[in-house]
């Protein structure tokens, strides 16, 4: 089909006040929850003024070319706002697709005489709009998904937290499975701060994680060994019965000393340390100090 | 030819590598090492590897062979000052130099065997478990 395009911007020229009172009385009537009116009509007004800049210069079977920036810009800007209000990607699509009524009924109005010229018209402008619609559920989705790598980033991050405990003595809590990525991040983190505080042991505590299978217990295990190799010992601890079950059941060995909780794991690093614990006489039942 | 120091520190001998290792180096090191030991009567051997940022499987099996030749002549090896880069490399090449004692610096190192040969001895044990 030939890309007719000297109607289209010829319509929105001559019809310009028209088609956007069409359309927008069209998008409040589809029931699409529109933000701010005023903002909508700003944005209504752009994107018209964008798509006849873009049809004028550009052509209407690649929208990505440069005269259909102004275009995009707006799409771009309806996408975002309308994420953030929390419309759907149908609901934002709406934007574009609600359109095409009000622009076939100018383009019938002006062709309405030759059958054959108002269908090619008509299967641009429809096309034109459809790739353009697309467009917004693309930059829907794009900024979605940079909201999720930039959520994993931090969950890693958060979730690999090296505490100290006494001089000499570095907890790490891990929560969450074990895959590769997160036991080199966890194995850094340790290391890192094996160096900075100088500890001698290290608690790898494993009460927040799911299960333990053959590969997390072998992640786990080059935890260990690379602590090691820093001089550093470590205690696990955070073994809850059915993982004990699980372990033994898979033919895991552990090969470290473990402990099923935290406190008695670090009630050995004190006493590995040479430090004791004694119970204060108390005079009256009352907090201490 | 270059040569790897071997200092004297009381019934200690440190060994600090500085230099790319290669195979003449390290058997060298292995001569020189067990026969400072039989002269000094060492009852200690320290390697520090602060200075080296790749490690590979041939260091990885000189240190645990120096370990294996002191352990005859009844002195204790500790590798000190591994950096994280290269003890993550060393675990993910499957080597975890089960036969070496490590320590995080020089001066943990002598703690540790100091305490590792008064064990051998069975006294510091038995003070530590009281």
């Amino acid at each position: 089909m030939a890309a007719t395009t000297d109607v289209i911007p010829q319509i929105l020229t001559k019809h310009e006040n028209y088609l956007l009172g069409q359309w927008l009385a069209k998008l409040t009537a589809s029931g699409v929850e529109v933000g701010d009116k005023t903002e909508l009509n700003d944005q209504a007004r752009r994107f018209v003024a964008g798509l006849r800049k873009g049809s004028e210069g550009g052509r209407p079977d690649n929208i990505s070319g440069p005269e259909w920036a102004d275009a995009r810009a707006v799409l771009e800007d309806v996408s975002r706002s309308g994420t953030m209000r929390g419309a759907t990607p149908s609901q934002i699509a709406t934007f574009v697709f609600s359109l095409k009524e009000p622009l076939f009924e100018l383009l019938r109005r002006e062709n309405g005489s030759d059958a054959g010229k108002l269908a090619g018209e008509i299967w641009t402008a429809t096309q034109l709009l459809d790739r353009l619609g697309l467009y917004t559920t693309e930059i829907f989705q794009r900024s979605r998904e940079e909201v999720i790598a930039r959520q994993q980033d931090e969950l890693l991050e958060l979730s690999t937290p090296v505490v100290k405990l006494w001089e000499g003595v570095l907890a790490l809590p891990i929560i969450g499975t074990l895959d590769s990525a997160r036991t080199q991040v966890v194995m850094e983190n340790l290391l890192q701060e094996i160096v900075n505080s100088g500890a001698e042991i290290a608690i790898v505590d494993i009460t927040g994680v799911p299960t333990v299978d053959t590969v997390v217990a072998q992640h786990l295990l080059k935890t260990i060994s690379a602590a090691r190799l820093m001089g550093a010992d470590c205690i696990i601890s955070g073994i809850r019965p059915q993982i004990a079950q699980t372990i033994v059941h898979l033919g895991v060995e552990l090969s470290v000393v473990s402990k099923a909780t935290m406190a008695d794991a670090f009630a050995l690093a004190l006493r590995r340390l040479g430090k004791t614990i004694t119970d204060r006489e108390r005079k009256s039942p009352v907090k201490a100090d | 030819m270059e040569q790897i120091p071997i200092l004297r520190i009381g019934d200690c001998l440190l060994v600090s590598i500085q230099v790319d290792m290669h195979d003449r180096l390290a058997m060298a090191l292995q001569d020189d090492l067990t026969n400072k030991v039989v002269q000094t009567r060492a009852r200690g051997v320290m390697i520090d590897i602060s200075a080296l940022e790749i490690v590979d499987s041939f260091i990885g099996r000189m240190l645990n062979n120096i370990a294996s030749m002191a352990r005859v002549l009844d002195a204790v090896t500790v590798v000190v000052g591994m950096r994280p880069a290269v003890a993550i490399t060393l675990v993910e090449l499957g080597l975890g130099l089960s036969g070496v004692k490590t320590a995080l610096d020089v001066d943990k190192g002598l703690a540790l065997i100091r305490h590792l040969i008064d064990e051998g001895e069975g006294g510091a044990l038995d003070r530590r478990q009281e």
